[in-house]
């Protein structure tokens, strides 16, 4: 076991961890904190995704001794964060999610999508979600929501 | 898909890295992880010792003079994608990175590990090769410098010898008069490639690189086709200069594939060679 201290959702953690286990299973297992949803646990499916170090990665394909004095945030922590608030209100109103297994992962990736592209067009945010599944095949009510949220922060005044 | 069980080690120094690479059998550097963690979830690999490579100093630095920029390993191909890191390339790099994988993917995944690790569809050994880049290779005797060509042997293999790290490449600066072309096949974005065409033309009097790559080998240049794109020739000329040189480099590919990488590499000049 190899001990690790992290910041989990704002809060410290200190745990101990086999080398071998991903972060996903750490977030689930060790942390109770079932959102991270496991789809193909091969980095295929992007449902998995959380944000380390505020970045998007596939937590399937993270080991969690890696994320030894990382910021790691998950589905549970941007309950609160204004852009999924903000998208959370527009997957509802678009119809963006049947079985929601895919939606923790869409969430987060929506998110890095709309920071880094404002306003995004429907060709750009089927480009960039193209590593997220979405296996009801809901994708138009998907992309929809990512649009409308991007329209919507694009015309609020700074 | 759960990973077997290994040591893990993180070495904060290179010589530490030599001797746990050294010192283990079966131990396997680790880079960004984002090809070997589904290798292990898949157990097509089982290291004993999982070395590490993130925290050694230097790996994500980028060095510029006249001629070349060096490229360290462990950059991001994000970093790469969104222009933080200096590009010799004239674009190319960037439009590169933008097409690896998924975006979750390049925040992690680096250069480094993606030339280390040698999969025959990946896109930089291509990329690289056709830019026509030196590796920067750090061993316990110290460092030693490899052309791509040199360093690619073919599907997963490379010339870096155990205990070996990757440190960077040398990326020789594209003048003002240089032109490159980049065509990636994939059955969707963010997928490996079926073919890859890359085409860098130095305009400096130096010939044109044409490199096909996603071969079940390694990437290959195109020698006869770049001789013939130098004479300025098109047309059925170079089409048959190319057909030879697919042929050579992947003897075993049937009609459909000799298609595909046709396709690629025509499609590359085109974008090289077009106003």
């Amino acid at each position: 076991m190899t001990r690790i201290n992290l910041t989990l959702n704002g809060r410290a953690q200190h745990r101990e961890v086999e080398p071998r286990q991903t972060l996903a299973d750490f977030l689930r297992d060790g942390c109770d904190l079932t959102g991270t949803h496991l789809g193909c646990e091969h980095g295929a499916c992007g449902a998995c995704t959380v944000l380390i170090d505020g970045l998007p990665a596939r937590s399937c394909i993270h080991l969690a001794v890696r994320a030894d004095g990382c910021d790691v945030r998950s589905i549970e922590g941007l309950r609160d964060d204004p852009l999924t608030v903000l998208l959370r209100r527009h997957f509802h109103e678009a119809h963006a999610l049947q079985c929601g297994y895919c939606t923790p992962g869409m969430l987060v990736t929506a998110r890095d999508i709309l920071r880094r592209f404002p306003a995004p067009d429907e060709a750009t945010i089927r480009r960039e979600l193209a590593g997220q599944i979405c296996r009801c095949t809901g994708y138009v009510g998907i992309v929809e929501a990512i649009r409308r949220a991007g329209a919507e922060l694009a015309n609020q005044p700074s | 898909m759960k990973p077997p069980a290994f040591d893990y080690a993180r070495p904060a120094t290179l010589p530490e890295a030599f001797a746990a690479l050294l010192g283990t059998e079966g131990a396997m550097a680790l880079g960004g992880g984002q090809s070997l963690l589904p290798m292990l979830g898949l157990r097509v690999a089982a290291p004993s010792l999982l070395v590490d490579l993130a925290r050694l100093p230097g790996l994500r630095e980028v060095t510029e003079t006249a001629a070349r920029i060096r490229i360290g390993a462990g950059v991001t191909h994000a970093a790469i994608e969104d222009g933080v890191v200096a590009d010799p390339s004239r674009g190319m790099l960037r439009r590169v990175a933008a097409g690896i994988a998924y975006r979750a993917v390049r925040n992690f995944g680096t250069i480094g590990g993606a030339v280390a690790l040698a999969d025959p569809a990946a896109d930089w050994p291509a990329c690289l090769l056709a830019l026509d880049a030196v590796a920067i290779i750090a061993g316990p005797d110290g460092e030693r410098r490899l052309p791509l060509e040199a360093l690619l042997l073919g599907a997963y293999t490379t010339a870096l010898e155990a205990g070996e790290i990757l440190l960077g490449f040398d990326v020789p600066r594209l003048g003002a008069a240089s032109r490159w072309g980049w065509c990636k096949l994939a059955r969707k974005q963010g997928a490996y490639a079926d073919s890859i065409g890359a085409v860098v033309l130095p305009g400096d009097g130096a010939p044109p690189r044409i490199v096909l790559g996603a071969t079940t080998s390694r990437p290959a240049l195109l020698p006869h086709a770049a001789a013939a794109l130098a004479r300025g020739e098109a047309g059925a000329t170079l089409r048959d200069a190319l057909l030879g040189d697919i042929e050579a480099a992947e003897p075993d590919a049937d009609s459909y594939r000799r298609r595909c990488h046709l396709a690629t590499v025509q499609r590359a000049i085109a974008q090289a060679t077009s106003a």
